[in-house]
Order: C-alpha cells, then structure tokens, then sequence
C-alpha cells in the first residue's frame, strides 16, 4: 500500500503539469526510445523513465540524466500511438528536477539551461557570447578555450555581438513586474 | 501589400543570424509582404528557460503574444525555436484553465492582458502559403539553374505540428527551391535533428547528429544546404569543421537560409543577404549566380 500511496503523488505531480497528464496512458510499446536520436546516452530510455515515474520511483527519475539529454526534437510525441506528449513530459522532469534540487551533475546540460534562463529573464534577450562565457565560467572554464576557433569565426564575420539587446525602460520593468509575480506563483502546477 | 507582426527573436536580431533577419526584409519587399517588428519585445524564453523555469518561461512568451495581439496581425517569426514556443504557450494557455489564470495574474502585474487570438506562424509558412511558389518563381530573375540544394527543415517547425507541412516528410522547402530554379535533392534527413542547444553542453553528441546530416547532404549530391532556423544554422555551418576533425571528413558546404537563396535568385545584392557571414564561404558555389 505504501508503494502505491508513493506512486500516485509523483504521477499526481507529474499530470498536474500542462503536457504531463499523458503518462497515464503510456502502453511501454517503446516507440518514442526507437525514435529518440539521443536514447543510447541515456542512463534510461524515455520508456523505461516513464515506467519508474508511473512505479513512483521519483528520485531515481529526477536525478537520472535522461531528461537533460532530451533533445527537443518532438520525434517521439509525432509518432506515440497514445498521444502522449513525451517531449513535454520531459521538460517536465526537468522542472520537477530542479525544484527538487536534484538537476543531474554528470551533464553540463542543466548548467546551461539555467545560464541561457538567467540572462533571457534579467535582461528580456540572449546576448549569446555572454551567455556562453557565463556558461563556461559556470561548467568548465577549460573547456572555453577549444571553444576560441569556433568564435573567432563568429567574430571575423560580424556574428558575435558584444553589446546585448535592451528593452525600453519601461519594457523592461513590466517584463520584471510580470516575472516578479509568476515567481509568487509556484510554478505552472 | 501584406501585413504582419515581425518577431525576430534574439538570434536573428542581433545574435548570429542577423543575416537572416537582413535577407529576410530584403525579400519580404520583393514580395510585397511588410513584416512590422513587434515593438519591445522580449526574448521567448525558448526551450532551456522553459526547463528550468516553466512558469516564468512562459510568462515571457505570452508578454509577446499579448503585445502582437494589440496589432490584430499575424505574428511570424523566422526561427523555428520561438515559433515552437509561442505556439506551444498558446495551446497550454487555450487548454489548461489553471495554467491560464496563473499567466493571466502575471501578465497583469505588467499591465497586459492576454485572450489569446495571436496566430503565430514561421516565415515559411508566410512565403510557401500567403505568398505562393507561383508568385515567387515570377521574383525570380536569375534562376538558381542547376545548383543541387538539400532543403534541411530541422525539427520545431514541422514538430510535435502546428499546422504547418507533415511532421517527417515535409515538401514546402523542396517546393520553393525548385520554385527558385534549382534542383532540391534527395535528403532523407531532412527533418532530423541537428543537436539544438546541447551543441553547448554536450558537443559530442551534436557533433554526432551533425555528421549524420551532413553526411546525409553529401552523399546524395548536395552543394549546399538550406535552412530555416538561425541554431541549426550556427551548428551546420560554425561547427563543420569539427565535424571534419572529429570524423577525419572534408565538407565544405555552405549553409544558407532559405532567405538568402531566395534573395541570390531575386538577384538581390549580396550585401544585403549578408552572405560573407557564412563560415563555410558560399561565394564558390554561388558563383555563377551572384
């Protein structure tokens, strides 16, 4: 009883989520591990995570690395002969993941995500060389110097800006008043 | 002349593809289509905000789409990767009441509300659709003869579908190349995909997909490519020579967006294709044409 008590709250969080409540339907038929580009990366195959989540195994899902290698390509949600959206189920676990401070340390992944999000929400754009600095700051700053080639191309052909796109003033304090808000809000769920 | 509500988004605006943002103004005006930049918007959040932040990820790409709905237009955008979420955000807002009140409750600490009517549409869409292959072939002033393009559509244009083109096997793309005068070849990974962001965080195994694609192009005769999103751009182009380094391989294709072959094939100037900000050069292939 206690294992069943434990997998009907994750799968309640889990369907509580816009996109997520397809888990229930799921038939383990493997078709979305089959169409996945990144499925041999993963400690677990999309079908095997939804399996755990569906046995409530929630720690064990938010802390594998499977979601973070989701690609978003949208290949298993065309072809799922449920119409499970498991793209969004993955986005999901990442949320869920983060919440629970359990974000997967063995992928840079994360790391990113969270860099691209903290410069998206501050400044209402994404200058991309800042971001990618901050990002290898965050990760591995070793690794940035295998990144010089590549922008240096960038640069020589005007492709690397500097200076970051700003909002109006006035844009910018209502994009911040409404990010300020949904931050009380506790998530989409 | 036709209207619409213009969403750049970061990439195309100012990041690496401002060369698509250019080439895709110049050919709008050959077109007669007049595409208005939505004033002050923000960045859309895209796929990694909306995995570490649901909530506030989407509250920045329903900012937008309250702001395109004051114009009563359609919003068009040429990447695929804001396209994919403001659409995304549109069906969560239209199908999850709970989900809505909490994005109505912070769109109204900002002054805005938000009903939501926008229809949001990639700028294929626009060029194929509205526009029509017809009325372009009748732009076209320097046909594209002979020149063997592999039209690469990626994914979050035609997946999980908004309406627009098959989800696996889209046509628009080899449509309007042939309409252009060239020769669309065989590409059966053609809407497969390129790494997106992972590029960044896992180069590897975007280094893998690349090769796949790239592969893919060469062997079935491909000169070029053509594309339709400024991250699958970046990854084919920026990234080829370490996938030559990585695979021991020589490619040297060029990628363009669908813009700036429309553009050569309109007998725009170069200039304003921005087609010198090709890392791997197109002048080559080009050649006979511009």
């Amino acid at each position: 009883m206690a294992i069943k008590a434990k997998a009907d709250t994750f799968i309640d969080e889990i369907c509580a989520i816009p996109g997520g409540e397809g888990i229930r339907l799921c038939i383990q038929c493997g078709t979305c591990t089959a169409s996945c580009p990144n499925a041999d990366k993963m400690e677990h195959t999309p079908s095997q995570l939804i399996a755990m989540a569906r046995a409530g195994m929630r720690e064990e899902v938010l802390s594998s690395n499977t979601m973070w290698y989701c690609l978003s390509c949208y290949l298993c949600t065309v072809r799922c002969p449920r119409g499970i959206k498991q793209t969004g189920l993955m986005h999901a676990f990442e949320c869920l993941a983060e919440r629970a401070d359990l974000s997967y340390a063995g992928s840079f992944t994360p790391t990113m995500y969270r860099s691209f999000n903290h410069f998206a929400c501050a400044l209402g754009s994404l200058p991309e060389l800042g971001f990618m600095t901050w990002f290898y700051i965050l990760s591995n700053p070793f690794r940035a110097w295998r990144m010089i080639p590549v922008a240096l191309n960038l640069l020589r052909r005007g492709r690397l800006s500097i200076r970051a796109r700003r909002l109006t003033p006035e844009g910018t304090n209502q994009l911040r008043a409404i990010l300020d808000k949904a931050e009380t809000l506790g998530g989409v769920s | 002349m036709r209207y619409y509500t213009y969403f750049p988004g970061c990439s195309a605006s100012d990041g690496g593809a401002k060369a698509y943002n250019w080439s895709a103004q110049a050919v709008s005006k050959v077109m007669d289509v007049d595409l208005v930049e939505l004033e002050d918007w923000n960045c859309c959040g895209s796929t990694p905000s909306s995995s570490v932040d649901e909530l506030g990820a989407f509250c920045m790409a329903a900012r937008d789409l309250a702001l395109a709905e004051k114009t009563g237009l359609d919003m068009v955008t040429p990447c695929s990767a804001c396209y994919v979420i403001l659409n995304r955000t549109n069906t969560y807002l239209n199908g999850y009441p709970q989900f809505k009140a909490k994005v109505d409750e912070a769109l109204a600490a900002g002054g805005l509300e938000y009903h939501g009517t926008v229809r949001v549409r990639h700028l294929l869409d626009i060029v194929t659709t509205d526009v029509g292959y017809d009325a372009i072939a009748s732009k076209v002033k320097k046909p594209l003869s002979g020149l063997k393009v592999a039209p690469y559509y990626g994914c979050q244009m035609v997946r999980p579908g908004f309406g627009f083109d098959h989800p696996e096997s889209p046509q628009s793309l080899d449509k309007l190349i042939v309409s252009l005068g060239a020769v669309s070849t065989p590409f059966p990974l053609k809407a497969r995909c390129c790494g997106g962001s992972l590029i960044i965080s896992e180069e590897d195994v975007a280094l893998d997909l690349i090769y796949k694609l790239l592969d893919s192009a060469s062997s079935n005769g491909a000169e070029c490519l053509v594309t339709v999103c400024p991250l699958c751009q970046t990854n084919l182009d920026a990234y080829q020579s370490r996938v030559n380094k990585k695979f021991k391989t020589n490619y040297k294709l060029p990628v363009l967006f669908f813009t700036q072959l429309m553009g050569v094939a309109f007998g725009l100037e170069g200039r304003d294709l921005g087609l010198k900000t090709g890392i791997v050069p197109v002048e080559k292939v080009l050649a006979k044409y511009i």
